[in-house]
C-alpha cells in the first residue's frame, strides 16, 4: 500500500497551504476533503443558478501576501478587490457611513459629533500601534515559555524586546487592549452611540461575546491587522467569492503534483505506538502516511478523530475545555435585483461595503443578553454585504448575491438542537431587519440558504459553526493557543500536527496557521525551506 | 457615560451628500479657479487647494517684490470664549497667555501630557475673553477635554471663517488703498476689526493681523465665510496697481522655509499622528523651547519636558542648515565626518533673498547641539534619470536664514 508522505484532513484554506508549502518542498502529499469541493469555510457554490454565494467567509484581508505569492495564487485565478466603505444605519433614518477617503470619512463622522470627528486620528493611531506589534507575530511560531531550547528561549526574548521597545504609556495600552471590552475601549476616544457602535462590530464578530465582555477588544485588531496590497486594514472582495481563494490554492497544490480527493470523510487517525500512521475513512479505507496534519479544529481533531486512550489526560481536558463556541449563522442570498435603502443615496459608495443596521454598542449587548439565554439574537447584529455591487462574476447583470453574516445564533436553542422551525425564524429575524430599512426587500429574493451553527458544523467541520476555530481572547492566543504546551503545531501523537485556525494566530482566512505548521513540519524533517519567503518587514 | 446627539436630526441628512465632493471648495474658491493656469492641486486637509496658480518662481517673486494673496482658509480653526479662556489656553498651551494682551497674536505650541508635541499655532486674543488658536492638524477633543473645569466653550470654525494671507512689500500699501484706514497703525502680531461692508446689514468687519508665514511684510485677513468673495475683490482691486498676485503654496513653502518657521507633519510628527514612539517630539527638540514658560504655573506636559531637561532626555534637535553649492538638500541625510548617519532634512531650498542653500533639519543630539562641525549632507540629485550623489558640507546657522527689516519696520513702508 502506498504510503504518503503527509496526509492533510480537511481542505480549507489553511489545509491547502499546508500541503501547498509541504508538497512543494519535494514531500508527496494527499489532502482528504469529506465534502465533494474543496474549501472548508472558504467557498464559492452555485447554490441556485447563475448565483454565486460566498456562503461561509464572505470578505478578504487577512490573508498573507506571502503567501499568495509563495503559491503562485494569482497565477491561479485568485485577485482580491478592495471595496469602499459602508455604512451603519440608524433608526431615525439616517446613516453613518465610513468612506476610505480620509475627509469624506471625518466630515461623514462630523455630521453626528464634530469631537469624534477629530478624535478618529488618535484612535487609529492608538490601533496601527498595536497592529504593528503583532503583524511581526503573525508568521511566527509561538515560543513555548515552559521549554528552554535555545530556539524558544531565542523566540521569547524577541517578543520580550518587542514588548520593550515600547514606551510605559504603550506597554500599558497593549496590556489593556488584549484584555479590555471594546466597549471600554471605544469609551476612550468616542462619545457618539452609532460611532462606537461602527467600531464595536469589529470587537464582536465570531466571538461568543458582547461588546462589553473583557477580551473584545483584541478582536478589533484581529480584523485590522490584514491588509489589501500593502493597504493596511483594507478589506476586499476575492473575485469570484471567496471560493477563488481556495480554489486558487487546490489549482496551485495541484499543479506542484499534490493529490486532493474530495468526498473522503476521515473517520480517524490511525495511530500506532504513539505515533500517527495514517487515516482511516469512514467507509473503512485505510490510507498511509508518515505524518498527519489535520486542518480541522483542535475539539474535532483530538475529540473525535484520534482515540481518547492515545493523548494525555490534562491535554484532553484542555482540549474539552478550550472555547470554540457557536456564535454566529449566515443568510445567504439570491436577488433578482439590487435592494434599495431609501435612506441611502442611489450613487453612494456604502452599496458596494460592509451594511449593519445596529446602531449602538447597547444594542449589540442585548444581542448578546439573547444568546447568553440560549436563543438567537431577536434583534439581530448583521454585517450584510452585496459583493455583486463590484464582482461581474458571481451573478448576472442586475442580479445580486447578497451576504449577511449574522450574530448571536446559539450552538443549541435553549439547550436543545437546532430544528428547522427555527432556522426559519432565525431567518426571519434577519430578513424582518433588513425589510425595515429596504421595502420591498422579501420580493427580490430569489433563494436563499440559512446556516444556523448546526449547518454550519454539518457541512465544514466547524465545532459549533465557530468561525474562528476558538475564540481570540488572550487566554486562547499565541502560547495558550490551542493549548499550553501545544501551541507549535504538534501534538501529543508523534506524526500528527494541527494546522487549522484553532493555532496561532488564529482564525480568519488568514492561511498563517497552515504556513507555519508547515514551517515546523519540514523542520522536523530536516527539509529546505528556500520556497517560503520571509515574513514581510514591519517597518 | 454617552452624549446625545449634538446635531439636530434634519441638518445631519442635509450634509449627507459631502461624499460627492471628496475635496471641497474653500470660499474663495471661484475666484482661485478662474486664476488657476497650472490647474496644480494639492489636498490641504480635505480641501482643493493650489500649488501653483501660473508659475511657482514667479509666484515666489511675488511674495519677495509685491504683494501675494494666498488662501488659508483650510487651516484648523477653533473659537475658545469665556471668562476662564484665559486660564484654559495658560494650562493648555506652552507660552503665557496672561502676556498675550488683547488684540494680540501670538505663535505657540501645545503638547501632551508626556510633553510631546500635538501642534504648534498661532492664538489670536480677539478681546480678553475671545480667542482664536489657528493650527495645522484638528484637536476638538483634545481641546474640549482639557475644558473641563473651565468656564469656557470651544467650537471648531474652519468653515465658517475665511482666511486670507497678504505678504510682501506692497501689503500694507494694497490694504490702505483697499481703504482700511487705521492699518498703518498695526505693529507686528497686533490685529484689529475694521469694517467690511458688503453685506445688506452692512456691518461685518475684517479682523487683520500684522502676521505672516514668509518673513515678509503682511498681513492675514479673516472674515465671515460669506464675505470672503467681496473681501477678495475688494483687495484684488485694490492691488492692481500695486502688483498684488494670486499664489499657491510651493511659493509660499520657499519663503516660510527662509523665514526658518516649520510646517507640522513636515518638519516633525505630531504626537496624535506619531505611530512610531521615536518620532514623538518635545518642544526642545523641534525649536520651540523658547515657548516653554515655567514661571507661569502648570501646563499640560510641563512634568514630562522639566524631567526630560534635568534626566537628559531629549534626543533631538531641530537646526537650520547653511550648505554648499546650489543643489536644494529635500531629506537628504545628514551624516557626522561624511560617514556616521546623524540626521535628516526635512526642508531644502535655495533661498533667493540670502543667495544660499538652506535646509532645516533634525538631528541626533549632540549632534547640531554641541557637536556642529564636520557635519555633511549626501545629496542624490536626480539628472536625467541618474542620480548625481553629491557630499556636501554643512553648517549649522541661526534661522531665520535671512532678517527683512520691512517685516517689522513702523510705519510698514508705503509702496
Amino acid at each position: 500500500m502506498k504510503a504518503w508522505d503527509a496526509i492533510v484532513i480537511g481542505g480549507g484554506h489553511n489545509g491547502l497551504v499546508n500541503a501547498c508549502y509541504l508538497q512543494r518542498a519535494g514531500l508527496d502529499v494527499l489532502v482528504v476533503e469529506k465534502n465533494a469541493w474543496v474549501g472548508g469555510a472558504a467557498t464559492s457554490r452555485e447554490l441556485t443558478p447563475g448565483f454565486l454565494y460566498s456562503n461561509c467567509s464572505y470578505v478578504c484581508s487577512l490573508f498573507r501576501p506571502e503567501i499568495m505569492r509563495d503559491l503562485e495564487l494569482p497565477r491561479f485565478g485568485l485577485q482580491v478587490i478592495s471595496y469602499e466603505g459602508g455604512a451603519v444605519f440608524t433608526r431615525d433614518g439616517d446613516y453613518l457611513a465610513n468612506y476610505r477617503d480620509h475627509d469624506a470619512h471625518r466630515r461623514e463622522f462630523a455630521r453626528f459629533s464634530r469631537r469624534d470627528a477629530e478624535a478618529y486620528d488618535r484612535y487609529a493611531r492608538d490601533v496601527t500601534r498595536q497592529c504593528r506589534f503583532i503583524q511581526p507575530l503573525l508568521m511566527r511560531t509561538a515560543p513555548d515559555p515552559t521549554s528552554f531550547r535555545p530556539r524558544d528561549i531565542g523566540e521569547l526574548l524577541y517578543l520580550g524586546r518587542k514588548f520593550a521597545g515600547l514606551s510605559p504609556e504603550e506597554m500599558a495600552l497593549t496590556l489593556r487592549f488584549w484584555t479590555m471590552s471594546i466597549s471600554d475601549f471605544l469609551d476612550e476616544y468616542f462619545e457618539t452611540d452609532v460611532i462606537k457602535a461602527n467600531f464595536a462590530l469589529s470587537g464582536i464578530i465570531g466571538t461568543a461575546l458582547g461588546p462589553m465582555s473583557p477580551g473584545t477588544a483584541y478582536v478589533l485588531l484581529h480584523h485590522y491587522m490584514g491588509e489589501v496590497d500593502g493597504s493596511v486594514g483594507a478589506w476586499g472582495y476575492a473575485r469570484g467569492g471567496m471560493g477563488a481563494v481556495t480554489k486558487a490554492l487546490a489549482a496551485s497544490f495541484q499543479a506542484s503534483g499534490g493529490t486532493i480527493r474530495t468526498g473522503a470523510e476521515v473517520d480517524h487517525v490511525m495511530v500506532r505506538h504513539g505515533k500517527a500512521r495514517g487515516v482511516v475513512l469512514a467507509g473503512g479505507e485505510e490510507i498511509s502516511g508518515k505524518l498527519v496534519v489535520s486542518n480541522a479544529d483542535v475539539k474535532r481533531t483530538f475529540l473525535k478523530l484520534v482515540e481518547e486512550k492515545e493523548l494525555p489526560d490534562i491535554f484532553l481536558r484542555r482540549v474539552r475545555n478550550f472555547k470554540i463556541r457557536g456564535s454566529s449563522g449566515k443568510v445567504n442570498i439570491a436577488l433578482d435585483s439590487l435592494p434599495e435603502f431609501p435612506t441611502l443615496p442611489k450613487d453612494s459608495p456604502v452599496y458596494r461595503g460592509d451594511m449593519h443596521f445596529t446602531d449602538s454598542v447597547e444594542r449589540m449587548e442585548r444581542a448578546y443578553d439573547d444568546w447568553k439565554a440560549g436563543q438567537w439574537s431577536a434583534d439581530p447584529f448583521l454585517d450584510m454585504m452585496i459583493p455583486t455591487t463590484l464582482d461581474p462574476t458571481m451573478a448576472s447583470p442586475g442580479k445580486h448575491f447578497m451576504s449577511c453574516f449574522v450574530q448571536y445564533a446559539p450552538p443549541k436553542v435553549n439547550g436543545r438542537d437546532w430544528t428547522d422551525a427555527d432556522r426559519d425564524g432565525f431567518a426571519e429575524s434577519v430578513i424582518s431587519q433588513i425589510a425595515e430599512y429596504s421595502p420591498g426587500f422579501r420580493d427580490r429574493i430569489i433563494h436563499m440558504e440559512v446556516r444556523t451553527p448546526r449547518e454550519i458544523e454539518a457541512e465544514v467541520g466547524l465545532t459549533e459553526g465557530n468561525i474562528f476555530q476558538g475564540e481570540l481572547t488572550f487566554d486562547q492566543l499565541l502560547f495558550n493557543r490551542p493549548v499550553p504546551g501545544y501551541a507549535q503545531y504538534r501534538s501529543p501523537v508523534g506524526g500528527l500536527y494541527m494546522c487549522g485556525s484553532s493555532t496561532h494566530p488564529g482564525g480568519g482566512v488568514m492561511g498563517a496557521p497552515g504556513r507555519n505548521a508547515a514551517t515546523e513540519i519540514l523542520r522536523d524533517l530536516a527539509k529546505p525551506k528556500q520556497h517560503m519567503s520571509p515574513a514581510h518587514d514591519v517597518i | 457615560m454617552t452624549r446625545q446627539l449634538n446635531i439636530n436630526p434634519s441638518a445631519r441628512t442635509l450634509a449627507q451628500s459631502h461624499f460627492r465632493t471628496l475635496r471641497l471648495g474653500t470660499p474663495f474658491q471661484p475666484r482661485i479657479d478662474a486664476l488657476a493656469k497650472t490647474n496644480d492641486w494639492y489636498n490641504w486637509a480635505g480641501y482643493r487647494a493650489p500649488h501653483s496658480l501660473w508659475d511657482e518662481e514667479l509666484e515666489y517673486f511675488a511674495i519677495r517684490n509685491q504683494a501675494a494673496l494666498f488662501d488659508i482658509s483650510p487651516m484648523t480653526k477653533y473659537r475658545i470664549e469665556g471668562p476662564d479662556a484665559e486660564a484654559f489656553l495658560n494650562r493648555v498651551t506652552l507660552r503665557d497667555v496672561t502676556k498675550l494682551k488683547a488684540r494680540r497674536v501670538h505663535y505657540t505650541a501645545w503638547c501632551d501630557d508626556e510633553g510631546f508635541v500635538l501642534d504648534d499655532g498661532t492664538l489670536f486674543r480677539l478681546s480678553p475673553t475671545r480667542f482664536r488658536l489657528c493650527s495645522q492638524e484638528r484637536h476638538l477633543p483634545w481641546l474640549l477635554d482639557s475644558a473641563k473645569g473651565f468656564d469656557v466653550t470651544v467650537e471648531e470654525e474652519t468653515e465658517a471663517v475665511a482666511g486670507l494671507a497678504l505678504q510682501g512689500p506692497t501689503a500694507f500699501a494694497v490694504l490702505r488703498e483697499a481703504g482700511f484706514a487705521g492699518v498703518e497703525n498695526l505693529k507686528v502680531f497686533d490685529l484689529a476689526d475694521f469694517p467690511h461692508d458688503s453685506s445688506p446689514q452692512g456691518n461685518s468687519q475684517v479682523t487683520i493681523s500684522r502676521t505672516g508665514f514668509t518673513g515678509d511684510l503682511g498681513y492675514e485677513l479673516f472674515v465671515p465665510s460669506e464675505q470672503a468673495l467681496s473681501l477678495w475683490d475688494r483687495l484684488m482691486a485694490a492691488g492692481e496697481l500695486r502688483g498684488i498676485r494670486a499664489i499657491g503654496y510651493t511659493a509660499l513653502n520657499r519663503a516660510r522655509l527662509e523665514a526658518g518657521l516649520i510646517v507640522a507633519n513636515s518638519d516633525f510628527v505630531t504626537s496624535e499622528h506619531a505611530i512610531r514612539a521615536d518620532r514623538l517630539r518635545m518642544p526642545d527638540e523641534i525649536g520651540l523651547g523658547f515657548m516653554v514658560d515655567l514661571e507661569k504655573g502648570h501646563f499640560n506636559g510641563r512634568r514630562a519636558i522639566l524631567e526630560a531637561r534635568a534626566r537628559r532626555k531629549l534626543r533631538h534637535v531641530l537646526v537650520g542648515l547653511e550648505i554648499e553649492g546650489n543643489i536644494p538638500a529635500e531629506h537628504a541625510i545628514v551624516y557626522y565626518r561624511k560617514s556616521q548617519e546623524v540626521g535628516l532634512i526635512s526642508a531644502a531650498t535655495w533661498s533667493p533673498m540670502a543667495k544660499r542653500n538652506i535646509a532645516i533639519a533634525s538631528l541626533a543630539r549632540s549632534f547640531g547641539d554641541t557637536i556642529v562641525d564636520d557635519l555633511w549632507v549626501e545629496i542624490y540629485a536626480m539628472r536625467e534619470l541618474q542620480y548625481q550623489k553629491l557630499m556636501k558640507r554643512a553648517k549649522v546657522v541661526p534661522r531665520p536664514f535671512i532678517r527683512l527689516d520691512r517685516r517689522t519696520a513702523n510705519p510698514p513702508a508705503d509702496f
